[in-house]
């Protein structure tokens, strides 16, 4: 590996964790609402953080381009915040991948929620704890599997997007250009060497997430019993 | 708190297949049951006190405290009602040990010094059991535990939603008895939803009937249970209950145990002279004759005059209200028994009490 690779991989990194940390900011308080309410809202907002699940990255990419491109609402509103354009940045990867990889977290927070039930926060509050109290004390840690679950897939999906950086952060290096990105540029110019040291290490990544998560789950049905 | 304050709650919930409308004044002490069958409205009823299930336009208070009046516009939230409620299920917080549970409510209550853990837990003894989880207890130490916990919020009120339901016979009996130390050492209000006639025949000191979503009767438990004019749901299984003082042991190992207006005999009791004990007779037990009988097995035969008798859902059935001085006794007789005996109020009779259940 040179040292494009190892920025390559110090950017993916450094993005996987600050979208992390975001969708956990974000995702949280979207999958309570929507553990929780009854508003026939659920459905419409439901169905629109799963809409990147479905939808290929490349749709969801051009579509934030233009909203946050000089024309766009969105760029218009960061222009004015003094933010400048969000598009080829690493703020803009951020923001794309924050909408990209959403559904990873919020779906096994608000699963975790739901399983929960009511009862457990009727316990809390005939003990006196005010709902943000019960919120704290009581759903958060039940849920914490769920948590578990959602930061591990939210990192390694934003680890291994491709498209939707193309399509908003261009290829520009220890800016925008990701792991992903990197293994195309070598597969592009015949450096299969170099490919297979990141293909390979995306391989064992992935492998050993997806084993992390597994065996967490196991163990959770564990506990519960 | 006075003894004379008292409850009050007017609740009117309606659901698709299901209306509750309840408008009880019950007393500020000692334990309320609120007995009927399954989907009665029971829990509801008891939601609805809590502030878990909003009754639109009902009113709930203790004594001067308003909890609910929606006339003026009060809502006090659950977590703002000094109450401690026990859910039928164990509803301890897995992620917390026994201890940490406990504590959960305590230090939410306002810090009140008044109760200690170490006293609660010593009353429902389970102080060998603070460092576990709640996954490793049996189900009866996870209710006691429950208790516990709603204890140490130092609730101004008590409501307990079946807490023995989910349990065997073998951890009910573990825990009557510490549901018995609460009634003595407790002077807060109980309300306990039960459709379990020894239990409420045991525990309660008024009793509130619920027959679809509304309230059959309400009063003193004895009163109650000796009432004829109740629905036929409620006769079926009908006695009374009586509360009696251990009087004596006998050389011939009898009890004799009395009440105000008589007294009967049971097997011997282990315990002290002076206890009380609450028996319950089923009004099925109770047979009736004009005269004395000069020879007859049965212990307790006792004098007493003919209160009021009243139908009963089975066909050639009637249930005749017995008075003994203070003490209301029911006895369940056939139609041609009551005609062939010329059994009337106001009637002197005998009593024959063939079997007697004590509640200990």
């Amino acid at each position: 590996m040179d040292m494009a690779d190892l920025g390559a991989v110090w950017l993916t990194l450094k993005l996987a964790s600050v979208v992390t940390v975001l969708l956990l900011l974000i995702g949280t308080p979207i999958a309570w609402w929507l553990a929780r309410t009854r508003s026939r809202l659920k459905g419409v907002i439901g169905a629109v953080v799963a809409l990147p699940l479905v939808l290929p990255p490349t749709v969801l990419g051009f579509y934030l381009l233009l909203v946050l491109g000089p024309q766009g609402w969105g760029g218009q509103l960061t222009e004015a915040l003094g933010l400048g354009l969000l598009p080829f940045t690493f703020p803009g990867l951020v923001v794309a991948s924050v909408f990209y990889s959403m559904p990873f977290v919020v779906q096994p927070i608000q699963n975790a929620f739901e399983a929960i039930g009511e009862r457990p926060l009727e316990v809390a509050a005939t003990l006196r704890a005010s709902p943000w109290s019960a919120f704290w004390s009581v759903a958060v840690p039940l849920a914490r599997p769920g948590f578990l679950s959602g930061a591990i897939l939210g990192f390694a999906h934003t680890v291994g997007e491709f498209g939707v950086v193309l399509m908003i952060g261009g290829n520009i290096p220890d800016k925008t250009r990701v792991i992903s990105v990197q293994i195309y540029d070598h597969v592009e110019a015949l450096e299969y060497a170099q490919a297979h040291w990141l293909a390979g290490g995306m391989l064992v990544f992935s492998f050993v997430v997806l084993l992390a998560l597994y065996s967490l789950k196991q163990r959770g049905k564990g506990e519960a019993r | 708190m006075s003894t004379d304050t008292f409850l009050h709650a007017r609740f009117r919930i309606e659901r698709r297949d299901f209306c509750l409308d309840v408008d009880l004044t019950l007393p500020g002490r000692g334990i309320t049951a609120l007995f009927g069958h399954s989907g009665s409205g029971k829990t509801t009823c008891l939601r609805a006190m809590a502030g878990l299930e909003h009754a639109p336009g009902g009113r709930f208070a203790l004594g001067d405290e308003v909890w609910q009046d929606d006339a003026r516009g009060v809502f006090l939230p659950t977590h703002r009602r000094p109450l401690g409620y026990v859910f039928q299920e164990a509803s301890l917080f897995p992620h917390l040990s026994v201890r940490r549970n406990m504590e959960f409510g305590q230090k939410r209550g306002g810090g009140s010094a008044s109760v200690s853990l170490a006293t609660v837990a010593e009353l429902l003894g389970i102080a060998h059991l603070l460092d576990r989880r709640p996954a490793s207890l049996s189900g009866g130490e996870r209710q006691r535990v429950a208790i516990a916990r709603a204890l140490l919020t130092a609730p101004r009120l008590l409501l307990m939603d079946e807490p023995l339901a989910a349990l065997d016979l073998k951890r009910k009996q573990e825990i009557l008895p510490y549901l018995e130390r609460l009634h003595d050492e407790l002077s807060i209000p109980v309300i306990y939803v039960s459709h379990a006639p020894d239990e409420v025949a045991r525990l309660a000191d008024h009793l509130v009937l619920l027959d679809n979503g509304r309230v059959v009767a309400s009063g003193p438990l004895m009163e109650t249970l000796a009432r004829t004019d109740l629905p036929p749901a409620f006769t079926d299984d009908a006695g009374v209950v009586l509360e009696t003082t251990l009087a004596r042991h006998e050389a011939d190992h009898l009890s004799r145990l009395e009440f105000p207006g008589g007294a009967i005999l049971v097997s011997q009791r282990p315990e002290a002279l002076g206890s009380r004990l609450r028996c319950r007779i089923h009004a099925r037990d109770v047979s009736l004759t004009r005269h004395r009988p000069l020879s007859s097995s049965i212990l307790n035969i006792l004098p007493a005059t003919v209160a009021a008798i009243a139908a009963t859902d089975t066909p050639g059935q009637v249930l005749v209200q017995l008075r003994m001085g203070e003490t209301a006794l029911l006895a369940r007789i056939t139609e041609r028994s009551r005609r062939e005996l010329l059994l009337e109020p106001g009637q002197p009779v005998w009593v024959q009490i063939k079997a007697v259940a004590l509640l200990a």
